[in-house]
């Protein structure tokens, strides 16, 4: 299969929504934290040397069998019930078979017509403050398979390769799919809404604490269906006369892996049905894969109804029928509804609406809350993760998270700064010194001899020599030109290496450049 | 037991009798595997570089492993020596059928497709068999995949059945079955997906049980059938079946269908049955598992048997199972469609046959999957996973795969329904005694009718025994018996199998084995009729 149309004609989008009604379908398939993989023992942590966190089992080796992880079963429970889902009260695993060199067994256990939750809905809060309301057609389980890396060839896909690489250590993985019932109603609003589901489950998902869901790591996965009907003229997106016309034939983008990338993505594919529909061509049904880099979708293997992956129960696992106790004792270990949640700290922490929205679009939520509760001020902590890390962060192009400082360090920095040891700036090269591991802030101050000097006699003599430096600066100010005296602060701090407090000398500046009148009257008065 | 009951010859003694003598110092253990092994090599055969079975010989065997063999005796030696306690089959030999994963042993299922995997793991039964510090000797022969019942389809050629050498052993584990016929191992390990335990006791004169599955563990036997496979114990007397039942059995957590609470002690079953007194038990003979189809010499062995049963004490009834008619058709649906999907994983990409495609300079993944599978899989394989892919079909799915587990349900209550009148079920365990080799080969449908009184149990989970009931007169071949209980209640097929043995052994002078041809002679003459 070869790569035909990169070039695809598109069309504009405002025409599109003008014209079509869009559907969309959204499958996320959700990595669990579990430490051991769904039917084995085998460690489950990312970045391994390859094939070193496999067994006979996930390498599916003859005789082999599975185990099912019961953390594994527990978080997709507690899953399907923080999206409303029913639990079944009895359920298989099923196998789904193809022949694949990344699958060890050349089937994948997973779940089929009997999932493990159904029938549920996730409300999902847009930009403006509204809601949107998705429902979700179930949860399942399933386990991963390895990870196939083509070498050689041009599209860094299995056809046209030299050769590949697999990777069995994430074969086996714990996996969580939700898939969406088709979104209807969404309107021109479709790639905001699709990017805004994926955003709240994956807020969702790390308020359940099953998942790191870090897209660019692959632990969450969007793969995002479209298809386009025409538009019944004057009829409100989801309205029952625009449901009525049938839906159009749909493509499956894989391989989206940021927030961004899921509304590019989706605009992109509408605007590029729309384009083929207007020239009177038909949709093909197939996976497309995402470009991040282009912006495009490109054609992967075509996909049929007619696909038949044979499936049936799992006849090496026992059914499952969880325990109605047990379930509503997880209902009770559910966490509050983040969007919930976002409200109550918002007004806890006294947050502007757009403060809090740059707080929750940089993932920066829980982090401020840990530093307040690290017993910094909470503007403060809003000031630090979403001012000066959210750059770093996004600079080395790393989550907010993942950057190596803690909620605590961030909270001491700032206590250092209320304490009047440090200046901003300071404060900003000692931030430096943590995140390049040099310890904790007071450690940093201390081996980079950063603390501020307040001593009058060091001040005295700076400022005295600032003076002596620039005498026409210095009349400027006698002669009551008091905004020239900025000059003489700067090159105070130069001289001190910025380790100053600028008010203290910016306040023996005017004392000593005073008038001796005014001198008097200050005292005097 | 005393020394003085040990035979001259190791070979022809029992495993409890070798167990008893090793403990008391009778006997080392070495003496005993050693003589094993050289019957091994007078009557086993030869193989070729590749494999392949040469000449004419038992060909029971696949791999023998002499040297760790010889280890493991002495190790079980100095143990003893020094004072430590051992388990009490430890120092007995034990051939394992070459579907159990073996660490450090190759282990092909009778498969090109494995040839040369050597296993990095040991399966469950094998280390139990380990830790019972028994004495493997090798891996026996059988149908590729457990695909069979005559070993014919081994890729490494058939075994022959003892009794007669133009004849087959039964299948597929019919390495393990002649293995115990030929004296060259008292005990063997076997698997049973419809009968691959039973029918080859039945043809070889040996006794063999299918356990309820769940019993014991899956874990490491190469899957035929997921939902029908169980392994089990196979020997040449009730009592020893016992002894290595014992040891296979018991819960295992890597095997998530594996039993777990009470299991019957199947040990003293065996001893109370040996007793002869079977008062207070009814017998309920299978009405569909007899009759038309039958060989007159099988059932005329069984009507024999049904007479000494009443004369235990034995209450014999008439019960009826009419969906085991349908039964057959119903396993060539599920085994074909399981086996489709556990055989996916011989693709040339992990371990075992690699063939690259000829007249391809650079072979797709696909194409090497495609050419090693059309060359390492045999025949009968390939017909049963297309057989399988077809039945998993979209749109055949539930004519075919549903219907089956449908039947399969109406099996099971037909067994819960026979249950109720009776405390075991019995029927001759295969239609006919052993029939020459290639004599079914060309006819599949034949060679499974084979195994129509075995199935049901494997579709209903119940346990199944076959036991010798003599010779059918027209052939002087064995015929079996098969006693079947209810799932969790295998001490009944011992305490009644353990009776019928003693009074019928009693009436012979001793077991039917005692009949077996001389192999020495078969062979010189094989030898001399190759010469000339
Ligand atoms: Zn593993």
């Amino acid at each position: 299969m070869t790569v035909t149309d990169t070039t695809e004609a598109v069309l504009a989008y405002d025409d599109v929504v003008a014209a079509y009604d869009p559907v969309l379908g959204l499958e996320v398939h959700v990595e669990l934290n579990t430490a051991t993989k769904m039917f084995c023992g085998c460690p489950t942590g990312f970045g391994a040397e390859p094939n070193t966190q496999v067994c006979p089992v996930c390498l599916g080796l003859p005789g082999a069998l599975p185990v099912l992880n019961a953390r594994g079963l527990e978080s997709a429970i507690r899953i399907g019930l923080a999206l409303n889902c029913e639990i079944a009260s009895w359920c298989r695993f099923a196998r789904k078979n193809y022949f694949y060199p990344d699958m060890p067994k050349n089937f994948q256990t997973s779940q089929y017509d009997e999932p493990i939750a159904s029938n549920g809905f996730l409300d999902v809060e847009l930009d403006d403050g509204s809601t949107f309301r998705v429902e979700i057609e179930r949860a399942h389980m399933e386990e991963d398979t390895g990870k196939s890396t083509h070498v050689g060839g041009s599209t860094g896909r299995i056809h046209g390769a030299d050769y590949s690489l697999v990777d069995y250590n994430r074969a086996g993985i714990p996996l969580i799919e939700i898939v969406t019932k088709p979104v209807e109603g969404a309107g021109e609003r479709a790639p905001e809404i699709a990017r805004a589901y994926v955003s709240a489950l994956r807020d969702l998902l790390r308020a359940l604490g099953v998942s790191d869901v870090r897209m660019e790591q692959g632990s969450l996965r969007c793969d995002a269906n479209l298809s386009l009907r025409a538009k019944v003229p004057g009829a409100a997106p989801g309205s029952a006369q625009q449901r009525a016309v049938p839906l159009g034939t749909r493509s499956e983008t894989k391989n989206v892996n940021s927030l961004r990338s899921v509304e590019r993505a989706v605009r992109y594919e509408m605007t590029r049905h729309a384009a083929r529909l207007a020239a009177g061509l038909t949709i093909v049904q197939e996976t497309r894969h995402w470009h991040e880099d282009t912006g495009i979708t490109t054609s992967g293997r075509e996909k049929s109804d007619a696909e038949d992956y044979r499936y049936f129960p799992e006849p090496d696992l026992v059914p499952m029928s969880p325990d109605p106790a047990w379930v509503d004792e997880l209902r009770g270990t559910l966490p509050e509804p983040p969007p919930q949640r976002r409200r109550r700290l918002q007004t806890e922490w006294g947050f502007a609406d757009l403060e809090m929205r740059d707080l929750v679009n940089a993932g920066a939520v829980e982090l401020v809350e840990a530093t307040v509760a690290a017993g910094a001020a909470p503007a403060a902590a809003r000031k630090w993760w979403s001012g000066e890390l959210a750059r770093r962060a996004n600079a080395d192009g790393v989550e907010l998270a993942a950057m190596p400082v803690t909620p605590a360090q961030v909270a001491a920095l700032q206590g250092l700064v209320d304490a009047g040891t440090l200046t901003d700036s300071l404060a900003r090269q000692v931030l430096e010194g943590v995140l390049a591991g040099e310890g904790e802030p007071a450690d940093v101050v201390e081996s980079r001899g950063l603390k501020v000097v307040s001593d009058d006699g060091a001040l005295g003599a700076a400022v005295d020599q600032a003076i002596a430096d620039n005498p026409d600066v210095a009349d400027k100010v006698r002669s009551g030109k008091v905004a020239a005296v900025g000059a003489l602060v700067g090159a105070v701090m130069k001289q001190m290496r910025g380790q100053a407090d600028a008010a203290k000398v910016k306040a023996l500046l005017t004392e000593r450049l005073a008038p001796a009148d005014s001198t008097t009257d200050v005292s005097t008065s | 037991m005393t020394g003085t009951s040990l035979p001259a010859d190791l070979t022809r003694a029992t495993a409890a009798g070798l167990a008893q003598a090793l403990a008391a110092g009778e006997v080392s253990a070495v003496e005993v595997a050693q003589a094993h092994l050289d019957r091994i090599a007078a009557v086993d055969g030869t193989r070729d570089a590749d494999g392949v079975a040469t000449g004419k010989a038992v060909h029971a065997f696949l791999h023998v492993c002499a040297e760790s063999a010889l280890a493991d005796a002495r190790a079980v030696d100095d143990a003893r020596a020094a004072g430590q306690p051992l388990p009490a089959l430890a120092g007995v030999p034990i051939a394992v059928k070459d579907v159990m994963a073996t660490r450090g042993l190759p282990t092909t299922c009778g498969s090109r497709i494995l040839q040369g995997w050597v296993p990095p793991y040991d399966a469950t039964v094998v280390a139990n068999i380990r830790a019972a510090r028994m004495v493997v000797l090798g891996k026996t022969n059988m149908d590729e995949f457990a695909m069979g019942s005559s070993t014919e389809h081994s890729a490494y050629g058939p075994t022959r059945n003892p009794w007669d050498l133009d004849r087959i052993p039964g299948g597929s584990g019919g390495g393990s079955a002649a293995s115990l016929a030929a004296f060259e191992t008292p005990l063997a390990t076997g698997t049973d997906t419809g009968g691959s335990i039973r029918q080859p006791a039945s043809v070889t004169g040996t006794v063999g049980v299918k356990p309820t599955y769940g019993a014991v563990s899956r874990y490491g036997l190469v899957a035929l059938a997921s939902s029908l496979d169980q392994a089990g114990p196979c020997a040449r007397t009730v009592l020893d079946t016992a002894l290595l039942h014992q040891v296979m059995a018991g819960h295992d957590p890597m095997d998530s269908t594996s039993l777990t609470g009470e299991y019957p002690d199947v040990i003293a079953a065996a001893r109370a049955g040996a007793t002869g007194s079977l008062d207070g038990v009814t017998v309920g003979v299978v009405r569909e598992l007899s009759g038309d189809g039958y060989q007159a010499g099988v059932l005329r062995r069984f009507e024999e048997s049904l007479a000494v049963l009443t004369e235990a004490g034995a209450k014999v009834v008439e019960v009826s199972c009419p969906s085991f008619t349908v039964a057959l058709a119903a396993y060539y649906l599920i085994l074909p469609s399981e086996a489709s999907s556990n055989l996916a994983k011989f693709d040339a990409m992990r371990y075992g046959l690699r063939v690259e495609p000829g007249g391809v300079a650079v072979p797709t993944a696909e194409q090497v999957m495609g050419a090693t599978r059309a060359a390492g899989f045999g025949d009968e394989v390939k017909r049963r996973i297309i057989l399988g892919t077809y039945a998993l079909s979209s749109g055949y799915y539930d004519a075919y795969y549903g219907s089956a587990q449908k039947v399969r349900t109406l099996i099971q209550r037909d067994f819960a329904a026979a249950f109720g009148q009776a405390d075991v079920l019995v029927s001759p365990t295969s239609p006919t005694t052993a029939f020459p080799l290639g004599d079914k080969l060309e006819n599949p449908l034949a060679m499974y009718l084979q195994d129509v009184a075995t199935i049901p149990a494997n579709l209903a989970g119940v346990p199944g025994m076959s036991l010798p009931s003599g010779l059918a007169e027209e052939d002087g071949l064995p015929v079996g018996l098969q006693i079947l209980a209810p799932a969790g209640a295998d001490d009944r097929l011992y305490r009644v199998g353990g009776a019928l043995e003693a009074i019928l052994t009693a009436r012979w002078g001793g077991s039917v084995l005692d009949r077996v041809p001389d192999l020495s002679a078969a062979l010189a003459t094989a030898a001399n009729g190759a010469t000339r």
